[in-house]
């Protein structure tokens, strides 16, 4: 996991997965938390977290496919603990590896006082539940702000999909999915 | 636009041409076409216009016209070379040919004017005119063109009438007309002489030629011949030859551009070009006048520059101050230089040439388009700019304006035209024309591949070939391929011996028709024969052509070939060597001349003959002909005649001619046309007939006698050895010996594999004889062969061959290879003997017989399907192939799919296809059948729907019924409708066998049975229907439910701080709260904290737990020794207010004397039970216990759904009951007391309280001390109070009776309580009848009151049972209870008032949070509640407050909040200076300083005429003030700014009430018992359950006295009278009462007091069940149960 954010520092993310009601994960950690990461000295000065996480998942139905939301939290200049964003993808659905950049946001505050005040006392407007972003029920009454990016690797394994029907790829398939986001190595 | 010059260089060139040429054929031409003159006359100048071209770009259009006149020229020549051989002559020059092409033209015309010379002549007759009355006169003519012609005329003949004039007044060369001025030009200037005859005939012309035209224009009407004295007068008009001559010129011309030659639009449009010629010359004056003043200041110039030379070297040196010109001077100076073309308009006159006037072709009537816009200023500073400069006025047309074009974009490409034929067009601009392009992924893939059987294969055979010219071919190769062609024709001619044939049928009808004849033998020739004879005669004429032209076919591929071997063999002479293995045997084969001869000569005999007969019955017709039309004529000439005389003697009596002609012309009218006068016809030449035929079968056929020459051509001649050749020949064969060829197979378009290379023989036939397989899986679309010839190592493509693609039956092995013909374009040429290709090659020494041959060649091949091994053809079905085809076209048709297609065409598809004669029962075409057949049948109908997504049915995998039938789908259909059965199932399964129908079951039944309600389970059938009411009333809010669900506001996703209201007495101050952050922190005073809220959703079960901290308890009820006697009397009938005051003081008194020092009174313990969880605190001692214990209760939601509907929506309730802890000895033996300790634990019900999880989950906490709820006479028990040691504490709590526990109940973790959907179904916003200002009024106010007492309640409006919003006021309205109530106790108020009370809280409490699953709260009105006999806190408390407003009293309804009920509604009644609360469902009433009133905030007061807010400091009862009247303390609704309208009460004026049936009651009873029994026995299961009916009776009769006195406590003497009855058995019992709505709840209260539990060895038990019906089916029940133990 590689993370983008400009003016951020020592950062660190929430990670959780949002899925359907034929969706139940069979090993590994649903919800999750990494360690803080600091800047790169190198001249890209992205924050590289490199933290893996592992789980897999069975279903019946590919409705409700399991979708990833991550959100990022660090301090701000008061040293209050505020979130840098939200972001949420889908888990490839084909077997092999994939690289997905997500672009993060955050909910915009009503109105300039609140804003200021936000600011001022380091309580900056969240969503009641991150998972809202990989939905889009009720997502018309928000507004936000974009803010970095997020890069995510999977490496995706899928069993017996072929078997209910499910051709996601040419090859052979697997019934349940397995998601691996593995670490990718730092880059300078 | 070309230039000028160019145009003028082309023009003379041009006249030059013309002239030549004319001077060769003018007599000629004068001679035959005298009469054409007239007609010709006046396009003199406009023929050279119309080569000038029609529009302002002479140039590019003559240019063009003569390169087309060259093309069609070159083209009929070239195909007179192919006709005839040998062309006469070599077209060197183009002018030449152009001049025969006149030649040409002028003969035909000169035809066309004899066949016309009747109408010429009567031109001529006109000649001498009388212009005005001729245009007086023809004004009377209608015809629009004509009127428009006449108009034109008169314009012009004024304009010509006024260079008249001018010419006589002054010099000829400045006074000419804009039209005239073309004299100056130079190619006029040539023929000096031409021109000035012209201008000295000048004005003659004009005349003659106003004459002309009329004469052409009326050439209809007019008749008669020409007067002698006209014809004089045109003859001897003096015509100079020039004119003439264009005449001729244009006459050609026009016949080359067009044949159709109608005089009137030819007149028109040179009318029109003659104008437009005029300006053009008078640019080309203007031109050369430029010309010459730019040569002047040159020469000037030039004379000045000669002084400048001899200048000394120092002269180049010079030392100057610099210039400075002053400012002034400048501008002075630069005035010279510079030129600043003014904005002003100019004067028309200076852009016209001097004393013209401006012309207006617009208002002339000629069409003038409209030019480009462009703004004013612009143009006269453009103007005035083009005036400035030498020759500016050449750019003014007549009007005085710019020339311009009416639009500036050409209609025509300005590109130059691309007709070189000679050289080699540029490749860059060679149009490339490519197919259009098929989507690649537009794979038809044949069916069935992939599986095993179907593989198809297609064999393609490629066996060689042969070229019929190669580049490579000397020209006697190129002879002997043409011989070689020749000989094959003629083979085949022989083969189908077309003459031979045609011959025998002619003599098989010739002698048909001799028998008939003979038969017959002129004897009565019947009608049908004699027709039949005709049309066998007109059968041998048709023959007898056609063996005519197929025996001179054959005798000139004959010849031919004879010529062509002649040739070669003159060429191999010439070369001195052989290089083609052809030659040619001539066979004679002698024929017997005599007989030959004679045959011959019968065969002309016969042929003459009956050219004869038919050319007899010719003349015969034409005959009859001539004599029918010549009478016809004759008729006309006697009229004529007679008209003539009439006309002779008119003319006697007028004098004026002019009358007379018009008469004339009149007469002419009427008689209409003269008939031609016939020609008799000529009599046949019946010698000329036999002499047509002889020549005609010399040509055609051999001569008599003469031997049949049969050609042969064989191979066999030896070819000339390399070595003997001459050096051209030698490097030839080289070069061929280089070549190799191969072939390309390509399959759609798409390289499948190539043949090997194989070298060029000197026979140019290449063998390859290779066969591919091609598996296929596309369908084959095409299959080409593309054939290359390398030299080396590079290739090139020649050409390619597309072979049609086999039909499924042609296999391999049976097919024949087929050859296919190609050709290459491409230009070839060697240096050597080699011909080349597309280069003109002589085969002749003299460099005639040009031929251009192009590489061509045969290739034999052949493409069949596979036959596989077992003899299988591996080919596709044929129909599927063409089904496959048709279907998917149509499906890619979209178009199709709407029904519109193949409308646009149908006609001429239709057309086609009869034209073709399809055959009707190929399948291939039984669409195009299908398509005609509708077409036929009637128009196609097009559909006059349109269809947005047509295509959608094509992604339709299931038919919407299988859909509806898959159990998966509907799962899952179910699921996403948030059934409530389905809403949050788990993992549907994948398939769908393995979903059962049993998940559906409850479902359909719910659906099924949702009318029909089990009236085993409700007993009632009135509580059927009233449940089934409710259930719908509750469906509806549900689905109103959803929607607002679905319904967010911001605050829903987004956590955001509240901006602190600075001034607020809730937030405090913004400053403030910054200030308190830097208070010290006082580790003494803690303040509490606030828990972190959790947000439901990630949650999973085990993570919610219910907190349940027991603190103690207070007035706990004590064991009473069995052997005490019985006390005091019984209570009497106490008033309320002593209750209240000292009520139990007596009591008190009595019973502590009865306490047993040092004995423990009572050991209670709490046991708290939620979801089937059961715990309980350690046992403490005591009547006032005190636990302090946490009890944790694990939390799980139903279905694991956490969220916050669902939450609301649980219905589970906390149980928490006190026991008393019972040990009793058991130890039989005495002596074994001292060492063992055997006691049996019994626990005793002694009270409980229940609090439903959605009161805990609404308020995150429950904090206080509650009431239990305890049996009104608890057997062995009694109420002890300890005296003393409390002290004052006990006054407060003195005041009230009853057992009471002090709770804090809490979840952990805290959750977020789900918003109150009030919040959002204000967003919803239902239907209303109140006015829109009341609503306002009501959002303000409670929005007012939110922001200030957010704790406090504030309701003005709520949602009645149908959904509506109604204010609140309009449900109180006074309503009387039921009379019998009030007549209980007439003369006691207060008793009938606890009646009343009791009454209400007897309706069933049903709180409609659970039912309608916490979404809002439905007031139902008065009747509608007693109807349904369910309702929450509000509608029994809007019951109580009207009835107790119609006993009089003053009641508010109070909203606010309470404990454990939340928001909740009581009754405030004011008596006597004393406010009262009452709560309406338990009918309990507090005073307003009870401490343990369980009401803990008053939000607002409300009566049937106002609302009012409490803003008062603080919202306890015991500390405020209930006076409505104070403002200060409570904010009203209605107020002076908004008074009351006037609502009317939504309350009916009066309930009705029935009687209940005291039958119906008892038969409940009895049920009631049985039921309680058999659970009772079914509870206890390893035991026998024993019934004392002793006990039971008792109880029984004991039971309607507790309902007589309202429950009150009355069990002294009914314990007593048990004692007495009993004194052997232990008894603990209690009585319950309950409201009585179903079955069920009384159930679970009799199992949550365990009496069952009892499991000593010899306990009985007893039950007592007892309804007591009030009106409207309000029930009170009690059940008394007790257990019995034998003490003995």
């Amino acid at each position: 996991m590689r993370k983008e954010f400009p003016e951020y520092d020592d950062l660190y993310c929430k990670y959780c997965f949002v899925y359907g009601h034929d969706w139940a994960p069979t090993s590994g950690l649903e919800e999750g938390i990494s360690q803080i990461t600091s800047k790169g000295r190198g001249s890209t000065q992205s924050l590289v977290w490199n933290f893996p996480l592992d789980i897999t998942f069975k279903s019946t139905n590919p409705f409700g496919w399991p979708q990833i939301v991550v959100s990022v939290y660090g301090p701000d200049t008061f040293g209050n603990d505020v979130v840098r964003g939200y972001g949420a993808v889908h888990i490839p659905f084909t077997p092999g590896k994939h690289t997905r950049t997500i672009p993060m946001f955050v909910p915009e505050s009503t109105s300039r006082l609140q804003k200021f005040t936000s600011w001022l006392m380091g309580r900056r407007p969240e969503y009641t539940d991150p998972k809202v972003v990989a939905q889009g029920e009720g997502r018309e009454v928000t507004r936000v702000r974009s803010q970095g990016f997020v890069t995510l690797q999977f490496s995706i394994i899928t069993k017996d999909m072929k078997k209910l029907g499910y051709d996601t790829t040419s090859g052979e398939q697997a019934p349940a999915t397995r998601l691996a986001g593995t670490e990718q190595p730092y880059r300078s | 636009m070309s230039t000028p010059s160019d145009l003028r260089d082309k023009l003379r060139k041009k006249r030059r041409a013309l002239q030549e040429s004319l001077g060769k054929v003018k007599d000629d031409t004068q001679a035959l076409v005298p009469s054409d003159s007239d007609v010709t006359k006046e396009n003199e100048r406009t023929a050279v216009e119309k080569l000038t071209g029609r529009g302002d770009d002479p140039g590019e259009t003559l240019r063009r016209s003569l390169k087309a006149q060259r093309m069609k020229k070159k083209k009929k020549l070239l195909e007179e070379m192919s006709m005839e051989g040998p062309p006469e002559e070599e077209m060197v020059n183009e002018e030449i040919t152009a001049v025969q092409e006149l030649q040409h033209d002028q003969e035909e015309h000169s035809v066309e004017t004899l066949a016309e010379e009747g109408r010429s002549v009567r031109l001529q007759r006109d000649l001498p005119p009388l212009p005005v009355a001729r245009a007086d006169s023809s004004l009377s003519e209608s015809s629009m063109r004509q009127r428009m012609r006449e108009k034109l005329r008169v314009a012009r003949s004024k304009a010509a009438s006024l260079l008249q004039q001018e010419a006589s007044l002054e010099q000829p060369s400045h006074l000419r007309g804009p039209r005239d001025r073309e004299t100056l030009t130079r190619f006029d200037r040539e023929t000096d002489l031409d021109v000035h005859e012209e201008e000295s005939s000048f004005a003659a012309r004009v005349k003659f030629r106003d004459a002309a035209r009329k004469a052409t224009r009326d050439k209809r009407t007019e008749t008669g011949l020409p007067t002698e004295e006209e014809a004089y007068k045109f003859f001897t008009f003096n015509f100079d030859p020039e004119p003439q001559e264009s005449r001729r010129k244009d006459r050609a011309k026009k016949k080359t551009r067009s044949t159709d030659d109608e005089e009137n639009e030819g007149e028109e449009d040179e009318e029109e070009e003659e104008e437009e010629t005029g300006r053009a010359r008078a640019r080309e004056g203007e031109d050369e006048s430029r010309e010459r003043d730019e040569d002047a200041p040159l020469v000037r110039d030039e004379e000045e520059d000669l002084f400048i030379i001899d200048q000394s070297a120092k002269d180049f040196l010079e030392l100057k101050k610099a210039d400075y010109i002053g400012y002034n001077r400048r501008v002075l100076r630069e005035r010279e230089i510079f030129f600043t073309p003014s904005t002003r308009p100019v004067p028309a006159s200076c852009k016209l040439p001097e004393n013209v006037q401006p012309r207006y072709l617009e208002d002339e009537g000629l069409y003038v388009g409209e030019r480009p816009p462009v703004a004013l200023s612009n143009q006269n500073i453009l103007e005035n700019r083009i005036l400035k400069e030498d020759g500016g006025k050449k750019w003014f047309g007549d009007d005085g304006r710019i020339l311009a074009l009416p639009d500036p974009i050409k209609e025509s490409s300005s590109r130059p035209p691309l007709y070189h034929l000679e050289e080699e067009l540029d490749p860059a601009l060679q149009t490339v024309y490519r197919k259009p392009l098929k989507s690649k992924y537009v794979n038809r893939y044949i069916a069935g591949v992939g599986d095993t059987q179907g593989d198809y294969q297609l064999d393609v055979d490629v066996s060689g070939l042969i070229f019929s010219h190669h580049p490579l071919f000397s020209k006697e190769h190129v002879l002997g391929a043409r011989l070689a062609q020749l000989y094959d024709q003629y083979l085949s001619r022989q083969h189908k011996n077309l003459t031979c044939l045609l011959t025998d049928k002619l003599n098989g009808l010739r002698n048909t028709i001799r028998n008939m004849l003979e038969l017959h033998s002129g004897e009565g020739i019947s009608h049908v024969t004699q027709q039949r004879i005709a049309e066998y005669k007109q059968e041998v004429r048709h023959t007898r052509q056609l063996r005519d032209t197929e025996q001179e076919k054959d005798r000139t591929l004959l010849k031919s070939i004879i010529k062509v071997w002649k040739e070669l063999k003159s060429l191999r002479e010439d070369k001195g060597c052989t290089n083609t293995p052809y030659k040619l045997y001539i066979r004679r084969e002698e024929i017997q001349r005599a007989l030959d001869e004679q045959e011959q000569e019968a065969e002309i005999l016969a042929e003459v003959a009956e050219l004869q007969a038919e050319s007899e019955e010719d003349y015969e017709r034409k005959l009859n002909e001539y004599k029918r039309k010549h009478e016809e004529w004759k008729s006309w000439k006697k009229k004529q005649k007679t008209l003539k005389k009439k006309q002779k003697q008119r003319r006697q009596q007028s004098q004026d001619v002019d009358e007379e002609e018009e008469e004339d012309e009149h007469s002419e009218e009427e008689l209409g046309e003269e008939p031609v006068k016939p020609e008799a016809p000529e009599k046949p030449d019946i010698a000329g007939l036999e002499q047509q035929v002889r020549e005609k079968a010399a040509k055609i056929r051999r001569k008599p006698g003469e031997p049949v020459l049969v050609p042969e051509l064989t191979a066999s001649n030896p070819i000339t050895p390399n070595e003997a050749c001459p050096r051209g020949e030698i490097s030839r064969r080289e070069d061929v010996s280089k070549r190799s060829l191969f072939v390309k197979v390509l399959y759609n378009d798409k390289e499948v594999s190539r043949t090997d290379s194989r070298s060029l023989n000197m026979d140019f036939r290449v063998h390859f004889g290779q066969i591919f397989n091609l598996k296929i899986v596309n369908w084959p679309e095409s299959i080409k062969l593309q054939i290359y010839e390398g030299v080396s190592s590079s290739s090139s493509l020649i050409a390619e061959v597309c072979v049609p693609v086999p039909e499924s039956s042609v296999l391999t092995g049976s097919t024949p290879s087929e050859e296919l013909e190609f050709s290459s374009n491409q230009r070839v040429t060697f240096n050597h003997e080699g011909v080349g290709s597309d280069v003109p090659v002589s085969f002749t020494n003299d460099g005639s017989n040009i031929q251009t041959l192009l590489t061509s060649g045969k290739l034999s091949c052949c493409v069949s399907w596979a036959v596989g091994e077992d003899d299988i053809p591996l080919a596709p079905p044929s129909t599927q192939h063409g089904a496959g085809m048709h279907s998917g076209l149509r499906q890619m048709d979209a178009i199709a799919c709407i029904g519109a297609s193949g409308l646009n065409d149908m006609k001429r598809l239709g057309k086609w296809a009869a034209e073709s004669r399809l055959d009707p029962n190929d399948p291939n075409n039984a669409s195009i059948m299908q398509l005609l057949s509708v077409a036929s049948g009637g128009e196609v109908v097009a559909p006059d729907y349109f269809r947005l997504e047509q295509l959608q049915e094509e992604f339709n995998f299931l038919s919407d019924e299988e859909l509806e039938r898959s159990r998966r789908f509907r799962l899952i259909r179910l699921r996403s409708q948030e059934e409530p059965e389905f809403r949050n199932f788990k993992t549907i399964p994948a398939t769908e066998r393995e979903i059962s129908e049993k998940v559906f079951e409850e479902y359909d039944r719910r659906l099924k049975e949702g009318e029909v309600i089990d009236t085993k389970e409700h007993i009632d059938a009135h509580r059927a229907l009233v449940a089934k009411y409710l259930q719908k009333v509750r469906e509806s809010v549900i689905n109103r439910f959803l929607i607002s669900k679905h319904h967010y506001i911001l605050s829903d996703l987004v956590v955001e701080e509240e901006v602190p209201s600075i001034g607020g007495p809730g937030q405090g101050v913004l400053g403030l709260n910054l200030f308190k952050l830097a208070e010290p922190k006082r580790p003494l005073k803690p303040r509490r904290k606030e828990r972190k809220k959790v947000t439901a959703q990630n949650l999973s079960d085990g993570d919610i737990k219910l907190l349940v901290n027991i603190i103690r308890g207070y007035d706990i009820p004590i064991r009473k020794p069995h052997t005490s006697k019985p006390a005091a009397g019984s209570k009497g009938a106490r008033s309320y207010t002593e209750t209240f005051t000292a009520a139990s003081t007596s009591q008190t008194a009595l019973q502590a004397s009865e306490w047993p020092l040092g004995q423990p009174v009572i050991r209670p313990f709490v046991e708290v039970s939620f979801q089937r969880t059961l715990l309980q605190t350690s046992t403490a001692e005591g009547p006032n216990p005190c636990w302090n214990e946490e009890l944790v209760l694990p939390f799980s939601a139903p279905n694991g759904d956490y969220s916050t509907s669902s939450l609301q929506a649980v219905r589970d309730e906390v149980f928490i009951s006190i026991f008393d802890e019972v040990l009793h000895d058991v130890v039989e033996d005495e002596r074994e007391r001292g060492s063992s300790v055997h006691t049996r634990i019994e626990r005793h019900w002694l009270g409980s309280i229940k609090i439903p999880f959605s009161t805990i989950y609404m308020q995150s906490r429950i904090d206080g001390t509650f009431k239990l709820g305890t049996p009104s006479v608890l057997l062995g028990y009694s109420k002890e109070r300890s005296l003393g040691s409390e002290g004052g504490y006990d006054a407060i709590r003195s005041l009230s009776e009853g057992t009471f526990l002090t709770l804090f109940i809490t979840i952990e973790p805290q959750l977020v309580p789900g918003d109150s959907i009030r919040e959002k179904m204000k967003d919803v916003k239902f239907d209303t009848q109140e006015v829109e200002r009341l609503l306002l009024a009501c959002e303000i106010f409670e929005k007012d009151a939110g922001q200030r007492y957010p704790d406090r309640p504030c309701v003005t409006t709520v949602v009645d049972i149908n959904g509506k919003t109604v204010f609140i006021t309009r449900f109180i309205r006074p309503l009387p209870p039921p009379q019998e109530l009030l007549d209980a106790f007439p003369n006691n108020s207060q008793e009938a008032t606890e009646l009343v009370v009791r009454y209400v809280s007897l309706i069933p409490f049903l709180p409609d949070s659970v039912s309608f699953a916490g979404i809002c709260d439905l007031w139902s009105t008065c009747d509608q509640f007693l109807t349904l006999l369910a309702g929450d806190e509000e509608e029994h408390a809007v019951l109580l407050c009207n009835y107790f407003l119609s006993m009089g009293k003053k009641a508010w309804l109070i909203i606010g909040t309470a404990i454990p009920e939340g928001p909740t509604a009581y009754v405030l009644t004011q008596e006597q200076n004393r406010y009262l609360i009452w709560n309406p469902s338990t009918g309990q009433y507090y005073g307003q300083h009870d401490t343990f009133c369980p009401l803990q905030t008053v939000g607002c007061l409300v009566n049937a005429d106002n609302v009012w807010f409490n803003i008062q400091l603080y919202a306890t009862p015991i500390r405020m003030s209930f006076d409505v009247t104070k403002p200060k303390f409570w904010k009203p609704f209605f107020s002076r700014s908004f008074p009351d309208p006037g609502l009317s009460s939504v309350q009916p004026e009066d309930l009705v009430y029935r009687r209940t049936d005291k039958a119906y009651a008892a038969e409940l009873q009895d049920r009631i018992e049985k039921i309680l029994r058999e659970k009772i026995m079914e509870w206890r299961p390893r035991h026998p359950t024993r019934w004392n009916r002793y006990c039971t009776s008792t109880l029984r009769q004991f039971l309607p006295k507790l309902e007589m006195s309202g429950g009150r406590e009355v069990a002294e003497e009914h314990r007593l009278e048990l004692q007495s009855l009993l004194g052997d058995y232990r008894i603990s019992g209690f009585p319950l009462h309950l409201p009585f709505s179903e079955i069920r709840p009384i159930i679970e209260a009799v199992y949550s007091t365990g009496v069952h539990n009892v499991e000593a060895p010899n306990v009985e038990f007893a039950l007592a069940v007892y309804v007591h019906p009030y009106p409207s089916n309000v029930l009170s029940v009690w059940v008394y149960i007790a257990s019995l133990v034998r003490t003995r």
